[in-house]
């Protein structure tokens, strides 16, 4: 499956964990933190829309199994390194796939998931409009049908 | 043997729910009057039953009855007497014996209150009703029966998840499947509806209650899953786009497209058939959230133990529900000829762009929440969608329902003038963009979200106060104000619950926007400054608690010197379960909470300690409240109305305003 699972999969205290709720958290640690706030604000926003790998549905901004620990120093010596944003995403993404990604990028097959409530929107709303349009005529006026009956009646 | 009688009596409900489902529906096709009636006693001796079955479960709780499997599971002799009640509901079989409870609870509402229903309809939601039932006791006879025994009973149980030991989330499920549950009754009407062939002003007004019932609950109950995340996850957040939330979040947003749409039904016998379409997919999504909770196809923070089969089982419950009464939509939906006819400026106009916002925002969480599963089985991509996607995609539904709110709402019916409703918010328009120009000015960083949240929950808020004073009429001061405490309840609870509204956007962005964030090593002893207070660690000290030992900080925070709050995070250990959880403390405040985890003990000595200061986060919890007090209010005007009025009411509704 993926490539980090066979690595946690073995170790017995992780499997437990994963069988839990989500772990209350010890999250960021004082140590990890860089001295630069501006560095620091970065890692952080970064860190906030990374998935912790083996747990179930967090950030590892919030997550205390090691691998998130792991994955935010990794941010820290990176952006250390001088990387843009970008490019420490994309260091990330290169080693644990994409599934780490909490804002799926909008490319590929993901412009369906971005763009289908946009385009469900337009359809209603023309749908509504189309609707509203049918709504008024009948009243206004009558069908050739009624028409002829009319004028049938009318001729008595 | 009290167990056995709890496992019999449930079984024996389902058989009454049998009957109910089938004969008095044969009753009604046929016209046969003594069919029909036995809808009523069937739908109370079920909930005779069912009652009788839980209460069963609960005595096995509260007496640690270690032969019942999930008693062992999830309960143990030293958890305090609470958490033993709770416990029967923190697990999936006796979750669902109170789902199945609360669905027999609503079923009995009907045929006690219901009198004033006409015969066949009665009869009809009663069976419907009753499907449900005969489905989710099949459900839980066949893959999860509660009363399950096991050969060998051990000693003792392996106790219940230390982080559902609370008394928010004691609460938590059952609020939000009064609200899941309810929204059946919606779906029970609208089957029943197209059944009939007939939908009209009457039809609305007896959907209505239930939907404002559950809408209620499911904002109770949503309102304190997020509050117990807030103080129990330790880090603050209140809402994490996690699937099983938007399992909650999408009924509930459909739900008050619903309460919208019915409103139209009611007034204007216009919107029928999209009405009636809504109330199925309300249900529909309240199945989906019970499959994606229960099946584990999503991974979830909230990991009930997950079954295959049971996920099989919902999957058909959900497509023979939702497809089989889609198809009956499909074939029936053409007879719901709309009356009221309405101009595009109009009240009603203004509720279908409710409407097509509120559904289109539930089917972006939707697309959301699955998309992961559609991506790994048809794309072979392992993605995930979390709390940006949400973010980017969900709030501009917000921001546009929050604009077009006060205008829509002092529309008249039928036909509207947009000039004299922007007349009279003129001060409303200028006061929310003076408070978010304020906001601006006063806030030390420069994000824009604080603001334009203030600016627009106030916009919200205000807009509610300038439509309840609209409609006071056009004398005196004095006269206006005598008038206010007359205006019917409806009025009163519309303006509170889109006043809640408002409260809720405005708490939410303030919490996003101007939360403060300190992590750092603490020594004993030491202060250190978290904003304009300052915060001294006095003493850690081992505790011994009920079922769990404790590591407590004691630290004091003051500000100018005077003392402002003592408070004792913790790091407890529940040693049976072998899990430890940080206890949270936290100082609430009307315009901030200071929210103090306590970490670990670091090498060089001192502690971690991570504090917050989170703005107007009672705001929040408060702005639900106002929502579900302002449905209670309304609810309260529908009772005395259709009771007092329903024999001089006239069919076609009130005239336009």
């Amino acid at each position: 499956m993926r490539a980090w699972w066979g690595r946690w999969a073995d170790c017995p205290s992780c499997a437990l964990a994963l069988a839990l709720l989500a772990t209350p958290a010890a999250a960021v640690q004082p140590d990890e933190m860089l001295a630069d706030p501006g560095l620091e604000a970065r890692a952080r926003e970064i860190s906030r829309d990374i998935r912790c790998p083996v747990c179930q549905g967090e950030t590892i901004d919030d997550s205390s199994a090691p691998i998130s620990r792991d994955l935010r120093l990794i941010i820290r010596e990176r952006l250390v390194a001088g990387d843009t944003d970008a490019e420490v995403v994309d260091y990330i993404v290169a080693r644990y796939g994409e599934f780490v990604l909490f804002n799926p990028r909008a490319e590929g097959s993901n412009l369906i998931l971005w763009l289908a409530g946009p385009a469900l929107l337009l359809a209603a709303i023309a749908v509504a409009v189309a609707a509203q349009r049918r709504r008024i005529l009948p009243e206004e006026q009558l069908t050739q049908a009624e028409e002829a009956r009319l004028t049938e009646i009318l001729k008595d | 043997m009290i167990v056995e009688l709890g496992h019999f009596a449930l079984i024996l409900a389902l058989m009454v729910a049998l009957v109910q489902s089938t004969l008095p529906l044969w009753g009604a096709h046929r016209g046969d009057g003594g069919l029909m009636a036995l809808a009523v006693p069937a739908a109370l001796i079920q909930l005779a039953l069912v009652a009788a079955s839980f209460a069963a479960l609960t005595w096995a709780f509260v007496n640690s009855d270690f032969s019942l499997a999930v008693v062992v599971q999830n309960s143990h002799t030293e958890k305090p007497l609470i958490y033993k009640i709770s416990g029967v509901w923190g697990n999936h079989e006796g979750s669902l014996l109170l789902w199945v409870l609360i669905l027999a609870v609503y079923g009995a509402a009907v045929a006690l209150f219901g009198g004033n229903l006409p015969v066949r309809l009665r009869a009809r939601v009663l069976s419907v009703q009753g499907m449900i039932g005969v489905a989710f006791m099949l459900f839980m006879l066949l893959t999860s029966n509660p009363f399950w025994r096991l050969a060998a009973p051990p000693l003792d149980g392996q106790d219940l998840n230390p982080l559902l030991q609370d008394p928010g989330l004691a609460f938590h499920p059952p609020f939000l499947y009064l609200g899941y549950v309810g929204l059946s009754m919606a779906y029970s009407f609208a089957v029943a509806a197209l059944i009939e062939g007939k939908v009209d002003a009457a039809w609305g007004r007896w959907v209505r209650p239930w939907t404002l019932v559950s809408w209620m609950f499911l904002t109770i109950g949503i309102g304190l899953g997020s509050w117990w995340a807030y103080y129990e996850l330790g880090w603050g957040g209140f809402w994490f786009w996690d699937p099983v939330e938007n399992a909650s979040f999408m009924p509930w947003l459909l739900a008050i497209a619903l309460l919208h749409s019915a409103i139209v039904v009611e007034k204007r016998e216009s919107l029928k058939a999209w009405t009636i379409l809504l109330a199925i997919m309300a249900f529909g999504f309240s199945l989906i959230g019970t499959f994606i909770v229960r099946s584990g196809v999503i991974t979830s923070v909230h990991a009930f133990a997950n079954d295959p089969d049971r996920g099989v089982f919902i999957l058909m419950i959900l497509g023979l529900f939702t497809g089989g009464a889609l198809v009956l939509f499909a074939l029936r939906a053409g007879a719901m000829e709309a009356k009221g006819l309405f101009s595009v400026v109009s009240r009603e106009s203004a509720l279908v762009a409710n409407n097509i916002l509120l559904a289109v925002a539930a089917f972006v969480v939707f697309i959301g929440t699955i998309w992961p599963l559609v991506a790994e089985l048809l794309l072979g991509r392992t993605l995930s969608v979390g709390e940006p996607f949400f973010n980017a995609a969900f709030t501009p539904f917000v921001v546009g329902l929050a604009l077009i709110l006060p205008p829509g709402a002092m529309l008249a019916w039928k036909r509207g003038a947009l000039e004299r409703s922007f007349k009279a918010l003129v001060p409303a328009l200028v006061l929310s963009f003076a408070l978010g120009a304020l906001a601006y000015a006063m806030q030390s960083n420069r994000t824009a979200l604080g603001p334009v949240g203030l600016a627009l929950g106030a916009w919200v808020l205000f807009g509610a106060l300038t439509d309840l004073w609209a409609r006071t009429g056009r004398n005196g001061l004095g006269a206006r104000v005598a008038r206010l405490t007359r205006l019917p309840r409806s009025d009163w609870g519309k303006a509170v619950a889109h006043g809640g509204l408002g409260v809720t956007i405005f708490a939410v962005s303030a919490m996003l926007a101007w939360k403060v964030e300190d992590i750092r090593v603490v020594q004993i002893g030491e202060t250190f400054s978290l904003g304009a207070y300052e915060v001294r660690l006095d003493d850690v000290r081992e505790v011994k608690g009920q079922n769990y030992d404790s590591t407590m900080g004691f630290l004091t925070v003051t500000r100018n010197g005077a003392v402002v709050a003592e408070l004792t995070p913790e790091k407890r250990f529940y040693p049976v379960a072998g899990m430890p959880t940080t206890e949270a403390a936290i100082d609430y405040s009307y315009l901030r909470d200071l929210y103090i985890v306590l970490g670990d003990r670091q090498q060089s000595g001192g502690w971690a300690v991570r504090s917050y200061i989170e703005p107007f986060a009672n705001w929040l919890w408060g702005g639900c409240l106002l929502m579900a007090f302002g449905g209670l209010l309304s609810l309260s005007d529908r009772r005395y109305r259709v009771a007092a009025g329903a024999a001089k009411r006239t069919p076609v509704g009130v005239p336009a305003e």
